[in-house]
């Protein structure tokens, strides 16, 4: 495979496209967000249990391609047990780093597995799928009660 | 790789030399990813012949000038070569007068102008507009957007499981609020070929004008207005070769008489005062502003190309090609072909269970192939076939056999990184 493709399908994304993790509707949710992607047709439903500004539990459920598949099985097993805020800021380093905005290593390595999506920075169309679980995520967070949309950016 | 396709057409015996043909193609020796170029996304544009990139270079170098009105002598010459490739989109599809000829940008504005000029103008609340559950959304969203002015109902004739028409219950459909059937002569997500012909004569007992969407049809088979018999027809000069930004609209000429201008501007009025303007003959009178001179020139090259090598030669060869590809790809396990249909142009959409589409995009363009993935402009469609999205290989003139080996051991591929 290209080095670059390599960079990409990294083995950690593959693995959690094939067997995601957290994919089920969680019953006691009480933040909710359905995404969307028109460009490519994904969908996805997050499901979270926040309490006082806590992410007890957070699940989702959808279809969509690899990339945005383990984007959201990733990000459900690293908020869980984070703050409100503290989820917001790994999104926004997320996001900083599959658009290429993120070159300090020291802060790359801060991201721990999150890092597997560095590759996404070299395929700006796929930036959109890496990124719509947690767009997603931060709108269930704000308990936005609307359809996410990729394309209202 | 040579493959030699004889036809007889009148006198002339044509020869299909693939290898010759694909030299006209200056793009096809590029390499993508360090691999050669397997263009297999014609549905969604086709590659252009130098013959017709040259076209575009010598009229900006030697003819450039706005054409009708001008007493100037380069004036002259661009409105002629505007007129005369106005004259070969007539002769290419054999319609009966330059008049019925309208100059577009594409197949979209070409359905947007019938429904601005036609439906809304000359329609009622309440009218009908019959489509199929296989339209591109240009055949959708312009009905729609004309709501608050005319409220248009549509109704859609069926889908089957293998991609065909329902037309069982077509003629039913019809009552005397149809105003019109609009439908798409070549599916550009499954390849079908509808039965116009058919459609056009139910229609046309119960006396309901026929458009026909034609972007995917006119790059593989002969069309011919006046035997299809039907009312309107469109197309894009981009899928046949040709530049973009520029199309057709085919009108029998008793509706463009009838029905007003769409866009408002020069070149469409024979007077106009602050009280009110008389508007230009047909065909000008739906060509308001300057149009897109140098590519309608060039659209009549790209039809010039297209009839030298002969649109039935170029259609047995997509035919073998399309046969050979739909065999190789049934070979894979686990892969899908959304689309049977018993008459088929060269397009072929299809799914995995467990990948993707987006990730066999961007597999494939990693192995220099080119194919679309996503729901293709057909929403409905998608719906209807319960995916969100296919990748989609369709073929064009230049495509060989050995591409549609690369596509089949690319996909293997594919399955050996997700399994």
């Amino acid at each position: 495979m290209d080095a670059e493709l390599r960079e990409l399908y990294q083995q950690v994304i593959l693995d959690h496209n094939k067997s995601p993790r957290n994919f089920k509707k969680l019953e006691n949710a009480n933040h909710t967000a359905e995404g969307y992607n028109p460009l490519c047709g994904d969908k996805i439903n997050i499901y979270m249990d926040v309490e006082n500004g806590i992410v007890k539990d957070v699940s989702f459920l959808g279809s969509g391609c690899a990339i945005s598949k383990a984007s959201a099985s990733l990000m459900s097993t690293i908020i869980k047990g984070k703050t409100k805020e503290k989820a917001e800021k790994i999104f926004e380093k997320f996001h900083d780093l599959v658009t290429g905005n993120l070159t300090d290593e020291e802060e790359i390595e801060e991201l721990g597995k999150l890092a597997v999506f560095s590759g996404v920075k070299d395929f700006p169309v796929r930036v959109k799928c890496a990124s719509l679980a947690w767009h997603t995520m931060i709108s269930a967070l704000n308990k936005e009660e609307k359809i996410v949309s990729t394309e209202e950016k | 790789m040579s493959l030699n396709v004889e036809t007889q057409t009148g006198n002339d015996v044509k020869t299909f030399d693939i290898e010759k043909i694909r030299k006209d193609f200056p793009i096809l020796k590029t390499l993508i990813h360090g691999k050669p170029l397997c263009y297999l996304d014609n549905a969604a544009t086709t590659q252009k012949p130098q013959i017709m990139i040259d076209s575009l270079v010598e009229y900006y170098s030697s003819m450039n000038a706005n054409i009708h009105r001008g007493v100037h002598h380069l004036s002259e010459v661009s409105t002629k070569a505007f007129e005369e490739a106005r004259l070969k989109v007539k002769d290419f599809i054999n319609a009966s007068s330059e008049k019925e000829i309208i100059f577009t940008r594409g197949t979209t504005e070409s359905i947007n102008l019938v429904a601005n000029s036609f439906a809304k103008s000359l329609f009622h609340d309440g009218d009908e507009v019959i489509i199929t559950g296989m339209e591109h959304h240009s055949n959708i969203v312009p009905w729609q957007l004309i709501e608050p002015i005319k409220k248009i109902k549509l109704r859609t004739i069926k889908v089957d499981d293998n991609g065909e028409l329902i037309l069982d219950d077509f003629e039913e459909m019809i009552n005397e609020r149809t105003k019109l059937v609009s439908v798409v002569y070549v599916s550009n997500s499954l390849g079908t070929i509808n039965p116009v012909e058919k459609i056009i004569s139910i229609a046309h007992k119960h006396n309901v004008p026929v458009l026909l969407d034609a972007a995917q049809a006119i790059q593989h088979l002969k069309v011919d207005v006046q035997k299809l018999d039907c009312d309107f027809l469109a197309f894009s000069g981009h899928k046949i070769y040709g530049p973009t930004g520029i199309g057709i609209l085919y009108g029998k000429q008793k509706f463009l008489e009838t029905m007003p201008p769409f866009l408002g501007g020069g070149d469409m009025i024979s007077k106009v005062t602050f009280e009110g303007t008389t508007f230009n003959e047909l065909p000008y009178k739906f060509e308001a502003g300057t149009s897109n001179i140098a590519d309608a020139i060039s659209l009549g090259a790209a039809l010039d190309y297209v009839t030298n090598i002969g649109i039935d030669a170029i259609a047995k060869h997509e035919n073998e090609i399309l046969d050979y590809a739909t065999n190789k790809l049934l070979e894979i396990p686990g892969l899908r072909i959304i689309g049977n249909a018993k008459n088929k142009s060269s397009v072929i959409s299809f799914v995995f269970e467990k990948i993707h589409p987006h990730d066999v995009g961007t597999f494939l363009d990693f192995e220099g192939i080119a194919i679309r993935t996503g729901h293709h402009c057909t929403q409905p469609l998608m719906d209807r076939f319960c995916v969100p999205a296919t990748s989609r290989a369709s073929f064009a003139l230049y495509n060989t056999k050995e591409e549609a080996d690369t596509l089949a051991k690319s996909l293997k591929k594919i399955l050996e990184v997700f399994n």
